[in-house]
């Protein structure tokens, strides 16, 4: 009997593995199927290289450019306004939302402001915002957070809000003050929402950083998506974006790591 | 005996913009040192708003409540115990907010936690834990600051009827052991009964106090043992009837 409770677990396993693997080989496949399709097609002429490009024109025009120290340059002034933003973002939304759950009156006046600017399209401020502060990376972060700010604030204030009275009642009936209710239960109780909102906060701020570098920039993988575009250097643009694919998997995979070891229950 | 909670003349009502709803009136009681009061009545009669009173998470609108509120332990209807944390960790919380924790108070919440068989489990996250259990620690968390007076709000209404009479057998001793005052809420005749010193009945809302019962058992009696007493059948009768008018 109990060897073959052990072979079904055996069998069970198995079939678990067994199934994420196939899962990964299988997203690895697509990948590869379309950059073949891709090359084979650009080089047997069914679409057109010069404005589709193909992997092979690419990895040469990304070698070229890192050679040169141009690509790098680029990556990282983009990578950099992304973080900084980003890191902004979190601490101005922490501080905003604390500062709105302490002064629910506050809250109630700001309201309707924060619910317009969060509709608002903030693409729509970036013109304005270079003009106003000039064409510098302090601009470029600032769009960035634009973008991010407002939905943040108002999704981690109603979590905030979310926050069980039961469990807040239990800090005060242990001789608990606000600081307490904040620190002991809103807080930790908030921290797989902040985490939610991180997640999509940080592909927000690089939305916000490529239009700032689109409109107001020498620098960065928007200037050379724009600049790419306007000289009819394809290969720049598009290897601009995939690259941005690159960045915004590999940050939204470390966010997903910090969020496994945080909250771990 | 000294008084260490007196309740004289309070009111209170709720507000809301539909009207003002009268929860309590007129409420004059005392608890006496060691004393164990359970409060009975109809649901929604304010018991628990009674208890929000006595710890002082509301104020009373009119009336005066005598009592040192820092030697109040208050436990919930729901354990709460926190899911981001192990169960040391949530039974530490109060010493924690109190700033209390010391190698004293560790070793205390160390003692409580063998004697209820939750040692085993002190790392344990509260979701890994069966609803007794996590009552026990939700006892052990409000017993470990030491409360001179223990509030009870319905501590026993999530447990199975088994667990529900061992755990209230068990607090009923310890309280009593340790010497503490309690006031128990609760809407369980027989459980009022086999663990009280005395009992106050409140009227359906508004709540006032209707009567006041004592009970006379033998002290050695725990609230087991009580329950098979002729006098237990006596007084249940009593509250039985008492209830019913209330509610006809």
């Amino acid at each position: 009997m109990s060897r073959n409770d052990l072979s079904a677990q055996d069998l069970y396993v198995r079939k678990q593995k067994h199934t994420k693997i196939l899962i990964r080989v299988l997203q690895y496949a697509i990948l590869i199927a379309f950059l073949v399709l891709w090359e084979i097609s650009a080089s047997l002429g069914w679409i057109d290289s010069f404005i589709f490009s193909s992997p092979s024109k690419l990895f040469l025009c990304a070698k070229r450019l890192l050679a040169n120290g141009d690509l790098t340059g680029h990556i990282g002034i983009t990578l950099m306004e992304t973080l900084v933003s980003f890191a902004l973002v979190i601490a101005v939304t922490l501080l905003v939302t604390v500062l709105l759950w302490l002064n629910k009156p506050l809250s109630r006046i700001l309201e309707p402001y924060l619910v317009v600017l969060n509709s608002l399209p903030k693409s729509a401020l970036a013109p304005l915002l270079i003009v106003w502060l000039g064409a510098n990376y302090k601009t470029i972060i600032l769009t960035g957070m634009s973008v991010a700010i407002f939905g943040s604030i108002l999704n981690l204030y109603t979590g905030f809000m979310e926050t069980s009275p039961d469990k807040i009642k239990l800090i005060r009936a242990l001789h608990g003050n606000t600081a307490h209710v904040l620190f002991k239960v809103v807080l930790p109780s908030n921290i797989p929402n902040l985490f939610s909102i991180m997640k999509v906060n940080i592909g927000l701020c690089l939305v916000g950083v490529i239009i700032g570098e689109f409109i107001g920039s020498k620098q960065g993988l928007g200037y050379m998506i724009i600049y790419g575009s306007q000289v009819f250097k394809l290969d720049w643009v598009i290897l601009s974006i995939l690259i941005l694919c690159v960045i915004a998997m590999v940050l939204y995979f470390l966010l997903g790591r910090l969020q496994k070891r945080f909250t771990r229950e | 005996m000294r008084n260490i909670l007196e309740f004289r003349q309070v009111d209170y009502s709720y507000h809301s913009m539909d009207g003002e709803v009268p929860a309590l009136e007129n409420i004059t009681f005392s608890v006496g040192e060691k004393e164990f009061l359970v409060i009975v009545g109809p649901s929604g009669c304010g018991k628990s708003t009674l208890l929000d009173l006595i710890f002082g998470l509301i104020s009373p609108e009119c009336g005066e409540i005598a009592g040192d509120r820092d030697s109040i332990g208050y436990m919930l209807q729901k354990d709460h115990l926190f899911g981001w944390r192990t169960i040391e960790k949530n039974i530490l919380l109060g010493l924690e907010i109190q700033h209390k924790l010391n190698a004293e108070t560790r070793a205390y919440a160390t003692e409580l936690l063998q004697k209820y068989g939750l040692y085993d489990f002190r790392n344990k996250r509260p979701s890994e834990l069966s609803g007794g259990m996590r009552q026990r620690a939700a006892l052990i968390r409000t017993l470990v600051t030491k409360p001179q007076l223990l509030l009870l709000d319905e501590p026993f209404s999530a447990l199975d009827y088994q667990t529900r009479l061992n755990v209230a057998d068990d607090i009923g001793s310890i309280i009593r052991r340790e010497e503490k005052s309690a006031i128990l809420v609760t809407h369980d005749l027989s459980e009022a009964i086999s663990m009280g010193d005395r009992i106050l009945i409140l009227s359906a809302r508004p709540g006032t106090v209707v009567r006041t019962i004592d009970l006379t058992f033998d002290p050695a009696l725990s609230s087991i043992e009580r329950r098979e007493t002729d006098e237990f059948k006596h007084y249940f009768s009593d509250l039985w009837k008492e209830m019913n008018q209330l509610v006809p």
